[in-house]
């Protein structure tokens, strides 16, 4: 029934092994009639088969070939993979060989939907496949791999099993009423569960969150007058002369990005132009630009002279930033000590200089912990890890308040028991057990180039 | 001989689709095998309960007969779950077993079109896939243009006290011994169920000092919305409650294997939601005591059901059953329970018409389909009469939603999901509750039964009246205002609620919990029913939830309108799981909405099957 599917499913480039895979009904078939070695329709499954591929009877390259049977495969049908030695030239040579002999070039994606689709994954599972193919750090990839065990699953069916015995208990009570001696559901029974399960789900959307920022970097944005030194801490953090740092104020324009990894998590760091008033047209441009970054960033790092007064350009920076993930960094604390900020009851404030290495580790330190980077490294990763299921999970945190908030208003049992349902919809949502079709459209339109 | 309409048994799914089909001006025959057996309620003396009683309203409200007759027949009435939210509160009636066949035998006889035959229906007249007419045990055939089916339990009926089997209908009535097979041929599946009752008791052999009376509501009720009351508070008639003993236990567990459904005699699958005595001693073990009802049949004659203790022992057996419950002692056995099994079809071979895939023209309706209950019968009746009717005029057939009626839910429930064991409907069932209210039952569906022509234009007149004075109360409450003034606030601190800060619309203050629309006539005069206040109040006050329920609604309803075209060959969609394939095969379903509601279609299946549908669009 499933066309058979061709991709190149390492990375191409300069890499020691290449593999071609192939999944669908012909799969074995297309790679044997162009396989030289044992007959592959033979063998037994999950083995490997050494020998070589052809073009007519020329010997394209000498390969190991995998050959797994439907259903224990990756898309539960039969799937062939082809080991090849890295190089373009050859790898490209054996698609082009599959393609003739009856294979189709697989879409982005395609072979992880076959997985979806034909039920060897579940929903959250398959978005991990994604994460995996997308991650950009170390950290993020044992997210994604701890994803595929199914612990987020886990955890979301351990919160609907409680759900669904609570709602279960509340009906038989509704459909029942006259017979006295079913324990009936008391408020405060309902009470207890959602508080406990409020707690549970509150701290799993905030870790998540955090987590969210590993797999797609924290966004930090540098703010601060001209010339306090953004670009010269950001040029330390990233230990090359990334910005153009000069003593003329205003020489950073444009906002530039760098890229490190802080104990394995990508921060994003972006230097912004200096907020100053300026009549200078490029340069406004520039100023609100820096301002429109605030906005967006997961962490602000402002940026102040201890050499110089608070301005009144320093106040409204702070005002700006209040509500902000932030860190007031005094710079050059090697030079008098001329800005007093004590009235500010500020918090997260580290002191640096650029001639000397301390201050900025103060300040990875003090982003390592705002983050919780440490616990969350160490901790079993059995969180949420995209903006599809935060932000269900928080819509189902929600629910379990509006729940709350009926119980408070004494409103009846079965009405309060409406939102204890639409918790347990919607955490079915996150790991599929609910249908709504936008979710496969969201789902599919993301699915990325790779497996 | 030639009707328009035939319909085949005279219980209350009978009942209600002759009355429908012969008010719609069908020529009607309603073929019963005994006349004095019309409407009978042949075991528990009462009507409605959760999500039941509601479908009673809902049968008033399209113009069927149940609500209007349950008044005339009721003995107690109470409202249950009154301490819970408007969206559970239901009606239950004890019902006179005397009154109520005879109140709906004359309305049978008083209706235009409509005859009534004592016969036996032994086989269906099929051309090509059309229906044609029935022919009765004596050979006699009778042309019709369709034909509903309401057997009831009586499809090769065997009923059973311990090992002791015989073919008969309920309380020793003659059963139909071959129109099952007439079915089969036609390529119905047929299963079997089985259902049971308890025993009657004397009621002058019980002693009442041991039993706890039980009594109804001081207020009236009416299952009707033309209010008509027919018996006050104060006359109404008490039920009694006991509780079973270790002993009726042990009783129970010693002779378990005497039991037709222990001793392994049964072959149909019985009711979860309704379970015997002995199913409730095996399966609770860990439960001491079961309660038990005494529950009055009729003032015309003595006998007492005890509600709870539905068996199949033998006699022998429920004499010591009956004689270890405190108060019935000494009681006398006027009938012993039973079981009984009878053949129904597979309810997936319906449409949502209730018309059969099979056979045009031909329909179904009541414990046929699987279900038990007075109600869903009788509601599946209406259905299938008014859509038997519309089908004639060569108009669409009425087919009920999931967010406007427990009806709705009921047939797409059979019609999408088939039944194991007889299906009884429960609130839980209908996602969206909160908007199938006991309360409302008229403003979702009297304007169907209007339409299809039940609901005379003067009755129309009045619930037209009624939807504009909720909305004019509605439109004083949200324009007046009050204001933080000391008298104002003096009187709110006593209802007692939160004194006011700033102006408020007395809609907006009737959405307190503690407010009550009695509070606000304090602040001006109220000239509307108590049901269009208390429309208006539940409005005010659930807002919220109705609102979100409305949201849910329309997103199932979208589903509803994607539809998946009749010629649809599931071989053909790639990458559907097999289980899928065949449920879909099987109920082939009219929308993606139903599609979803199968069991074993996942969400992926239903991604797959809009994809493809997308494709081949």
């Amino acid at each position: 029934m499933n066309d058979t599917i061709v991709a190149i499913s390492t990375a191409l480039g300069v890499g020691a092994i290449s593999i071609v895979r192939l999944s669908g009904n012909d799969a074995i078939e297309i790679v044997n009639n162009c396989f030289k070695g044992k007959d592959l329709t033979k063998v037994a499954s999950h083995t490997i088969n050494y020998g070589h591929i052809m073009d007519n009877k020329e010997i394209i390259d000498e390969v190991l070939v995998s050959v797994m049977k439907s259903p224990k495969t990756y898309t539960t049908e039969d799937v062939v993979e082809i080991n090849c030695h890295g190089g373009i030239i050859s790898t490209k040579r054996i698609l082009e060989t599959m393609l003739t002999h009856g294979a189709r070039l697989a879409e982005p994606g395609e072979f992880t939907k076959r997985a979806f689709l034909n039920g060897r994954i579940d929903l959250v599972e398959s978005e991990a496949v994604m994460d995996i193919i997308d991650s950009k750090s170390e950290e993020a990839n044992k997210l994604a791999l701890s994803q595929l065990s199914g612990t987020t699953s886990k955890m979301i069916k351990k919160f609907r099993e409680t759900l669904k015995q609570l709602l279960a208990s509340i009906e038989v009570n509704i459909d029942y009423p006259e017979y006295h001696d079913i324990e009936v559901v008391t408020k405060n029974q309902v009470k207890t569960s959602i508080k406990d399960m409020k707690i549970e789900l509150d701290k799993v959307i905030k870790e998540s969150k955090n987590l969210t920022l590993i797999k797609e970097g924290i966004k930090t944005v540098i703010v601060g007058r001209p010339n306090v030194g953004k670009s010269s801490i950001l040029n330390k953090l990233l230990e090359q002369d990334k910005a153009i740092v000069t003593d003329i104020a205003g020489t950073t324009r444009d906002i530039v990005e760098g890229e490190i990894y802080l104990d394995g998590v990508l921060l994003n760091i972006i230097d912004t132009a200096g907020i100053h008033s300026t009549d200078d047209i490029v340069e406004k441009i520039g100023v609100e630009k820096s301002l429109s970054m605030i906005d967006d960033a997961d962490l602000v790092i402002v940026v102040l002279n201890n050499n110089e007064n608070l301005t009144k350009e320093d106040e409204e920076i702070l005002e700006k930033t209040k509500d902000k993930q932030r860190i007031i960094v005094i710079n050059k604390n090697d030079l008098d000590k001329k800005l007093d900020i004590s009235s500010k009851k500020l918090e997260n404030v580290v002191e640096t200089n650029t001639n000397t290495v301390e201050g900025i580790k103060r300040l990875k330190e003090k982003i390592i912990e705002l983050f919780q980077l440490e616990t969350i490294k160490t901790k079993d990763y059995t969180y949420l890890t995209n903006a599809r299921q935060i932000s269900l999970a928080k819509k189902a945190y929600q629910s379990l308040k509006e729940a709350e908030e009926g119980l408070l208003n004494d409103l009846p049992i079965d009405m309060v028991e409406i939102d204890l349902k639409e918790t347990f919809d919607l955490l079915g949502e996150i790991i599929g057990e609910t249908y709504r079709e936008e979710i496969l459209d969201h789902l599919f339109a993301n699915f990325c180039v790779g497996k | 001989m030639k009707y328009e309409i035939i319909v085949v048994g005279g219980g209350h799914a009978g009942c209600e689709a002759a009355l429908a089909a012969a008010r719609k001006n069908h020529k009607t025959l309603l073929v019963t095998s005994n006349i004095n057996n019309i409407a009978d309620m042949p075991c528990n003396p009462s009507i409605g309960g959760p999500a039941k009683g509601i479908v009673v309203r809902e049968i008033d409200a399209l113009g069927g007969e149940m609500g209007r007759n349950a008044d005339k027949g009721a003995l107690q009435t109470k409202m249950l779950n009154t301490k819970k939210g408007p969206a559970v509160q239901a009606l239950r009636f004890q019902s006179d077993k005397v009154t109520y066949p005879k109140e709906m035998l004359k309305t049978l006889k008083s209706t235009k079109n409509l005859e009534i035959k004592e016969a036996m229906v032994e086989n269906l007249l099929v051309e090509d896939k059309k229906m044609k007419g029935i022919e009765l045990e004596d050979g006699t055939k009778i042309n019709a243009d369709a034909v509903i089916l309401t057997t009831g339990t009586y499809l090769k009926a065997v009923v059973l006290t311990g090992s002791k089997k015989t073919p008969s209908g309920p309380h020793g009535e003659k059963e139909s011994k071959f129109l099952s097979d007439s079915l089969r041929k036609l390529g119905f599946t047929i299963k079997r169920l089985k259902t049971g009752t308890p025993q009657r008791i004397d009621k002058n052999s019980i002693d009442y000092s041991k039993t706890q009376e039980e009594k109804g509501d001081s207020v009236t009720h009416t299952f009707s919305f033309d209010n008509i009351v027919y018996r006050k508070p104060e006359d109404q008639i008490s039920c009694h409650l006991i509780y079973t003993t270790p002993k009726t236990h042990e009783i129970i567990k010693e002779h378990l294997n005497e039991s037709s459904m222990y001793g392994g005699y049964v072959e149909g699958i019985g009711p979860r939601y309704c379970p015997s005595i002995e199913d409730k001693v095996v399966r609770f073990s860990d439960k001491e005591r079961h309660q038990l009802f005494l529950e009055p049949e009729s003032l015309y004659y003595d006998d007492i059901y005890i509600q709870g203790f539905s068996t199949s022992m033998p006699p022998e057996i429920q004499d010591l059953m009956v004689h270890s419950l405190p108060g019935l002692e000494k009681a006398k056995i006027l009938k012993y329970g039973y079981a009984i099994e009878y053949d129904a079809i597979d309810s997936k071979q319906l449409k949502r018409s209730l018309e059969t895939k099979l056979v045009e023209n031909l329909y179904t309706a009541g414990q046929i389909n699987g279900t038990s209950g007075y109600e869903e019968a009788a509601g599946q009746g209406l259905i299938a009469g008014i859509n038997a009717s519309l089908k004639l005029e060569g108009k669409n057939p009425l087919i009920l939603k999931r967010n406007e009626s427990y009806i709705g839910v009921l047939i797409d429930d059979l019609v999408t999901k088939g039944v194991k064991d007889p299906y009884r409907l429960l609130t839980s069932r209908a996602e969206y509750r909160l908007l199938l209210r006991n309360d409302n039952a008229d403003l979702r569906l009297r304007e169907y039964g209007h339409q299809v022509g039940l609901i005379s234009e003067e009755k129309y007149k009045s619930f037209l009246e009624k939807k504009e004075n909720i909305k004019s109360l509605t439109e004083l409450l949200q324009t007046t205002r009050i204001t933080p003034k000391k008298e104002i606030n003096e009187y709110i601190e006593k209802i007692p609620s939160t004194p006011l800060k700033d102006g408020i619309s007395l809609y907006d203050f009737l959405k307190r919990p503690e407010v009550t629309l009695e509070n606000i006539k304090h602040f001006i005069e109220i000239n509307y029913t108590n049901e269009e206040q208390e429309q208006v109040e539940i409005n005010a006050k659930y807002e919220g939830y109705i609102k979100k329920a409305n949201k849910e609604a329309s997103k199932m309803l979208s589903l509803e309108e994607k539809n998946i075209p009749e010629d649809i060959n599931y071989e053909e969609v790639p990458n559907l799981a097999s289980e899928a394939r065949q449920k879909l095969s099987e109920v082939r379903p009219t929308t993606i909405g139903q599609a979803s509601r199968i069991s074993g279609v996942n969400p992926a299946d239903i991604s797959i099957l809009m994809v493809y549908l997308r494709r081949n669009n």
